[in-house]
């Protein structure tokens, strides 16, 4: 019961702001309002007991994605520029197109398959132990991760040598 | 020492004795709400008065004395002031963005001060994920700092916000890696857990020893600049850009940026307490027994309030000697210095971990 009325909770508050991230024509709010609907989600683990992957949610899309975005608007946009630019009648139809067609994919995903909703409906922290995600990300057996987690280090670490070379004085 | 889970867990099966759980959860909810906001306030308020007193004293003065014994009385009245205050509408700028700013910082604050173990079984957010959730979750704090900076559409907050975002992302790495040596030394991210082996195997600043006391002073220097706190207070340098970020907030909005630093500060000292000198642990020195038994006494609360009332005393001490640094040096101790140290420390700290080397 009480796991149930914070869901409608935590729902309204993500569809209400995904909502309004894409109406408002105001970047900055968009921004705000999309770190909003990333805590809700984050609230959603919480309430099903993935401490860990809420944690992860809260950390890599609050701390890092949406500031990054901040960041980079501060630095770009003029406040005060609130006046809608208008749109070329090419880019709407594309962009219809691209949101019927995310819809229709998302739409055939959750209809056609079925929710493991009995496995969610408790708070379960030990269904997946954060000791065995720890492992398993760091194991080269059969089900390790430890190849792409390599992989994805090599590429962070030549995205801040890039970082470093576009930034450096000549 | 006394379990405070047992009172916990009493309260509990009293309420669902007489009420469906959902509402006995509700009702516990909106009692800890009550518990931190109080506790909130309390401690700002102490923590004000405890820091003009200390300026004072560093700077020869006297400090607060007109208004109540001692000063007593002057924070209220500080705090009456500013919520008699009006706050300023802005003109031509984001309002909605501007208003939201202080709250995000707010947020933040409180939910970190959440993570905190008051006691033995008192501790309101326990996750296994403990220390990791405290770090993300004090990353919002930038977000609400930046729009702050943006919504106020001037210049002073402009860049005092671009300083203490670039500061606040920095030196969340070093506080990051010296959470992390400790968590090395512990084998467990749940800050119940911490403590608990801290009563029972020694604190962690001892038991850890050379790396310990490294990773130790190494949050220090962080803490204080996560706090946006002198000597690294650029973000709001007065000299230079006003007051930074909150330049155009007024009345209560202010004051929830003021609050947010005191208590970032305070959060700061307990998390030091907390991951290295034992949180409520009491102090025990093998073979004493009498002298161990009588610490026993004390309760773990009073234990865990003097060890973060000490760090904060700490980080008073340091902001009220030392003159402020350039944001270029700042930048350069943090990227040059402190991390890859605090890198060293970490292997210093498998080592020791390794070769069972801990004392």
């Amino acid at each position: 019961m009480a796991t149930t009325i914070i869901f409608y909770i935590l729902a309204a508050i993500i569809l209400i702001c995904a909502f309004l991230a894409v109406t408002t024509n105001r970047i900055m709010r968009a921004a705000t309002y999309l770190l909003f609907v990333l805590f809700g989600t984050a609230g959603l683990y919480f309430l099903m007991g993935f401490t860990f992957l809420g944690s992860v949610q809260v950390m890599v899309y609050a701390g890092g994605v949406v500031v990054l975005y901040i960041f980079a608007l501060m630095l770009t946009e003029r406040q005060g520029s609130n006046e809608k630019s208008p749109i070329s009648l090419a880019k709407k139809i594309v962009a219809l197109m691209a949101s019927l067609g995310g819809a229709a994919i998302i739409l055939f995903v959750i209809l056609t398959h079925k929710f493991l909703d009995a496995a969610l409906t408790a708070p379960n922290e030990q269904l997946i132990s954060v000791k065995l995600l720890g492992q398993q990300i760091l194991s080269s057996g059969k089900y390790g991760y430890l190849l792409p987690f390599e992989a994805v280090s090599v590429l962070l670490l030549a995205c801040i040598i890039a970082g470093l070379i576009i930034a450096r004085k000549r | 020492m006394f379990d405070f889970s047992i009172i916990t867990k009493w309260f509990h099966t009293l309420l669902t004795g007489v009420m469906p759980e959902w509402l006995a959860i509700g009702i516990e909810c909106l009692i800890v709400l009550l518990f931190i906001i109080l506790l909130y306030a309390i401690l700002a308020i102490a923590l004000i008065y405890a820091e003009r007193k200390i300026c004072a004293f560093f700077q020869c003065r006297l400090g607060p004395n007109r208004v109540g014994k001692w000063g007593l009385l002057q924070v209220f009245a500080d705090v009456l002031k500013m919520l008699t205050k009006e706050i300023i509408k802005l003109r031509q700028t984001d309002l909605l963005l501007h208003d939201m700013a202080p709250y995000f910082v707010l947020t933040a604050s409180f939910l970190t001060f959440a993570c905190i173990p008051w006691n033995k079984g008192l501790d309101i957010l326990d996750f296994n994920v403990g220390v990791f959730f405290f770090i993300a979750i004090s990353g919002i704090g930038v977000v609400g700092i930046l729009l702050a900076g943006w919504a106020s559409h001037s210049k002073y907050p402009l860049i005092g916000a671009m300083r203490s975002g670039a500061q606040l992302i920095s030196y969340e790495l070093s506080i990051g890696m010296t959470m992390l040596t400790v968590i090395m030394l512990n084998g467990t991210m749940q800050f119940s857990e911490i403590v608990q082996q801290q009563a029972d195997f020694g604190w962690n600043i001892v038991r850890g020893h050379v790396p310990a006391v490294l990773a130790f002073l190494i949050y220090l220097v962080a803490g204080n600049a996560e706090c946006n706190r002198g000597p690294f207070d650029l973000p709001e340098a007065e000299s230079e850009l006003t007051a930074g970020y909150h330049t155009e907030y007024s009345g209560m909005h202010f004051g929830f940026f003021y609050l947010a630093e005191y208590l970032n500060m305070f959060i700061c000292g307990a998390m030091a307490a907390t991951i290295f000198l034992g949180g409520w642990a009491p102090i025990y020195f093998p073979g004493m027994d009498g002298f161990n038994a009588v610490m026993g006494y004390i309760p773990g609360f009073i234990w865990f309030f003097g060890k973060a009332f000490f760090v904060v005393f700490l980080l008073m001490w340091i902001r009220w000697t030392f003159p402020r640094l350039r944001i270029d040096q700042l930048l350069s101790l943090e990227w040059k210095y402190l991390m890859p140290l605090s890198m060293i420390n970490i292997i210093l700290m498998a080592l020791v971990v390794c070769f069972g080397l801990t004392l």
